[in-house]
């Protein structure tokens, strides 16, 4: 079984970046897949790919990272106006980011319009 | 007080990475990409010897190598290189994958180990480079988050980008999916491997920079 954890924003707002990265990381183990709201900015991405390789182990291979922006909406009128107030409150924070742990999440797949987890299968317990 | 550590840093790196005048060219991008087939061929062709090792097992370049006055002539222009040829940048690293490679047990340990190291040491260069060569293997999703990782971080830093859509050699490259996917981007189709798309790279370098 995999868990999908959803971690709204406001969890790992008070903490500093390093704080936002280690408790992304402390959550995303042991089957645990997380769907942060917002997304991380570029220097953030590279702090967790740092800190995810200081964790490696013989158990812990590293973790599948997706970080979406939210795409350009057709629609105009009422979607960009919803998007503006979720861009008043999340800034430049808006959209989300995937973090599992590489164990079971083989690759992540980003199409424009769709998100695809390739699980992997054949997983050896030791 | 944190700031002056930090030029501190910045001066004891740049003694001992640059001379004056160097312009520093990183090449970065996801394992086994041909960052290393790509720099080797640069140096090749204007100091007469390579920068390190290639290897069809991805992260065979597990530390920062770099190597200093390189002049490169193109179109009658010269400009002088200090070329760093880096690790691959991934999110995840599995020792089991050297073994499947044919690398034993206790190598295929240490391989790993040495590759987390040279995954940190790259990405702690970033801040020091000039100007950035991303290479990507075009057979392969443009789309990966190492990518847009990587190159968003030059974007956030103003580091002048070009991305090399490489292994064109290959049946599967496509150069259009790698230009899609970075939009924004001047990207040079090219085969490392072969030695094709040279003049095409150095054209967009110095345009780049010069
Ligand atoms: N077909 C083809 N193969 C290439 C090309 N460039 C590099 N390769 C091959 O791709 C593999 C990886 O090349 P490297 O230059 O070691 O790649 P790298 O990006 O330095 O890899 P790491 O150091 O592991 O991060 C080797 O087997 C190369 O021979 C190319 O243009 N075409
Ligand atoms: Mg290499």
């Amino acid at each position: 079984m995999v868990t999908l954890q959803l971690m709204p924003y406001s969890q790992i707002e008070g903490l500093s970046s390093l704080g936002r990265i280690r408790k992304l990381l402390d959550v995303a183990k042991d089957d645990t897949v997380v769907l942060l709201q917002g997304r991380l900015k570029p220097e953030e991405e590279t702090e967790l790919i740092k800190a995810t390789m200081e964790k490696i182990n013989k158990d812990f291979k590293g973790i599948e990272l997706a970080v979406v922006k939210p795409g350009k909406t057709k629609e105009g009128g009422f979607a960009s106006i919803k998007n503006d107030i979720i861009n008043a409150v999340l800034g430049d924070r808006q959209g989300f980011t995937l973090v599992g742990p590489a164990n079971i999440v083989k690759a992540i797949k980003k199409d424009p319009d769709r998100i695809q987890l390739m699980m992997n299968k054949s997983r050896k317990r030791r | 007080m944190l700031n002056i550590l930090k030029k501190f840093i910045q001066k004891v790196f740049n003694d001992i990475f640059s001379h004056r005048g160097e312009l520093k060219l990183g090449f970065y991008g996801p394992p086994n990409a041909g960052k290393t087939t790509l720099a080797n061929k640069i140096c090749m062709d204007w100091v007469g010897e390579e920068i390190g090792k290639v290897s069809e097992i991805a992260h065979e370049t597990r530390k920062v190598s770099v190597k200093g006055e390189v002049e490169v002539e193109h179109d009658g222009k010269k400009l002088t290189f200090a070329i760093a040829d880096t690790p691959g940048i991934a999110t995840k690293i599995d020792y089991e994958d050297f073994i499947k490679s044919g690398i034993n047990r206790a190598k295929a340990k240490q391989r790993a180990k040495e590759a987390t190291k040279g995954v940190i040491e790259a990405i702690k260069w970033i801040d020091n480079m000039d100007v950035v060569v991303v290479v990507l293997d075009a057979t392969k999703d443009p789309y990966s988050q190492v990518n847009i990782t990587i190159i968003g971080n030059l974007a956030a830093r103003d580091i002048p980008v070009l991305i090399i859509a490489n292994k064109t050699d290959l049946k599967k490259a496509s150069i259009k999916k790698v230009q899609a996917a970075f939009p924004q981007y001047d990207v040079v189709g090219m085969s490392a491997k072969k030695g094709k798309g040279m003049d095409e790279f150095y054209e967009a370098l110095f345009a780049l920079v010069g």
